[in-house]
């Protein structure tokens, strides 16, 4: 591409903020936190993308989606690049998509709600309550507890609020 | 062993090795805990299953697709998974264990949780790069894992009189099987000296450590280490892995090079 008509690099950002996230529509890629970097290599642009869960069925779609946003833009050579470290890690989800996603019935992560392996307390495992923190997205309420470590997604938790009785998914910190 | 060390086909055989170790061990588990998918005892359960089949698949994904690049003979992960045979497999006998029932299940990913998640921590400080970013990735994933195992395999234990019992025989059962895990031979040696792996029976304390306090907390004895199985490592498995491939393999093995 010539170089003169080329697109900055904050409007690609901008395009890629347009980009839906294929198992959670109302938040995109750029407020998932996953693209890691845009950068012009020659005549090439280079997106680089980290996977959420090493196994998420999503990441081909992801990548598919990319490449078509940016196609329908008129760049043709582009090139995916996966970088594993760092690894995701929730906190890169941005302020602006955690709100998104309480909107959508989703609780967004909490700041040291991941599983450490070792250490989780006895009486959180008993309860089954992994945070009493854990507000319930439709009411509110933080009488919650945990149904299951998983939910419909691997980035998810199941939880059911204690107060509305309404079951909700958790976006479980890592 | 100091000569070997110094040759770069030997290190670049042992580390082949390790990987595809470490990537059968996810591939065997993850295939055998998918089998779980629609016959978990709840929703939840099979949700749960099935992602944590899905986690270790994705690990499979990384750990040969690097064994691939590192052999550089331009094998691909899936060409690793379904086209080798019985005897090319190097994951330890445990996770080729037929799932049993529920409890069964969760005491051999209890037992290979508290394993893998030392393993993996201690391979984020590996000095090949590649493996400590993969570690790293693994880690925070397996964390769950272990956390979930943990959690079950104490309410079932310390649960009613029926679950006790089939936790405590999951556990007789499988306890065998675990001192593989601790076994090292020339190949392990190699990496460890260059502080690419830790040495296998180093990991033995911190998982006595996490097993015993769970199984203390569950009401379970720990059964005496008596005669261990060992041979997967090196290819020697039990007569469940060839039904496994039988299934897994199939499709590529019956149309070769099949894509959707």
């Amino acid at each position: 591409m010539d170089p003169a008509l080329r697109p900055s690099i904050d409007e690609v950002w901008h395009w890629l903020a347009e980009v839906p996230d294929p198992e959670i529509p109302v938040i995109s890629l750029t407020d998932l936190g996953i693209i890691r970097d845009v950068e012009w290599r020659d005549d090439t642009l280079v997106v680089t993308v980290t996977p959420t869960y090493s196994g998420c069925p999503a990441t081909t779609i992801i990548n598919l989606d990319i490449e078509t946003a940016l196609a329908e833009k008129g760049l043709s050579k582009v090139k995916l690049e996966r970088q594993l470290s760092p690894a995701w890690t929730t906190d890169w989800i941005s302020a602006e998509g955690r709100e998104k996603l309480r909107d959508y019935g989703i609780a967004p992560p909490i700041d040291g709600t991941a599983a450490d392996g070792v250490l989780m307390k006895r009486i959180d495992r008993l309860s089954g309550r992994s945070n009493l923190t854990i507000a319930c997205p439709r009411c509110g309420s933080v009488n919650t507890e945990k149904i299951s470590q998983f939910g419909s997604t691997p980035c998810k938790a199941s939880y059911r609020c204690t107060d509305c009785l309404e079951p909700f998914d958790y976006f479980k910190c890592i | 062993m100091a000569t070997a060390a110094r040759d770069p086909a030997a290190r670049q055989a042992a580390l082949f090795e390790f990987l595809v170790r470490v990537g059968d061990n996810a591939l065997i588990l993850g295939h055998r805990v998918s089998e779980w998918c629609g016959h978990s005892p709840a929703l939840e359960e099979d949700i749960a299953l099935s992602n944590t089949a899905l986690d270790l698949i994705g690990q499979t994904q990384l750990w040969l697709g690097l064994a691939g690049e590192v052999e550089g003979k331009g094998r691909s992960a899936d060409d690793l998974a379904y086209l080798r045979d019985g005897y090319d497999f190097r994951n330890i006998l445990l996770v080729e264990r037929p799932n049993g029932d529920f409890g069964r299940t969760l005491m051999r990913q209890f037992l290979f949780d508290a394993w893998h998640y030392l393993l993996l921590k201690a391979l984020k400080g590996s000095s090949d790069q590649r493996i400590a970013e993969i570690a790293e990735k693994a880690f925070k994933e397996v964390s769950y894992h272990l956390d979930r195992s943990r959690d079950l395999i104490i309410r079932l234990g310390d649960g009613t009189a029926e679950s006790h019992r089939r936790m405590q025989e999951a556990l007789d059962e499988h306890w065998p099987f675990t001192g593989e895990m601790f076994t090292s031979d020339a190949l392990d040696a190699e990496l460890v000296e260059a502080g690419i792996i830790p040495a296998p029976q180093g990991l033995k304390t911190g998982w006595d450590e996490i097993v015993a306090e769970a199984l203390t907390e569950g009401t379970l004895k720990k059964p005496a280490d008596g005669y261990m199985h060992k041979g997967g490592r090196r290819g020697v498995h039990t007569e469940h892995l060839g039904f496994i491939l039988t299934e897994m393999q199939f499709l590529q093995r019956a149309y070769p090079g099949a894509t959707w």
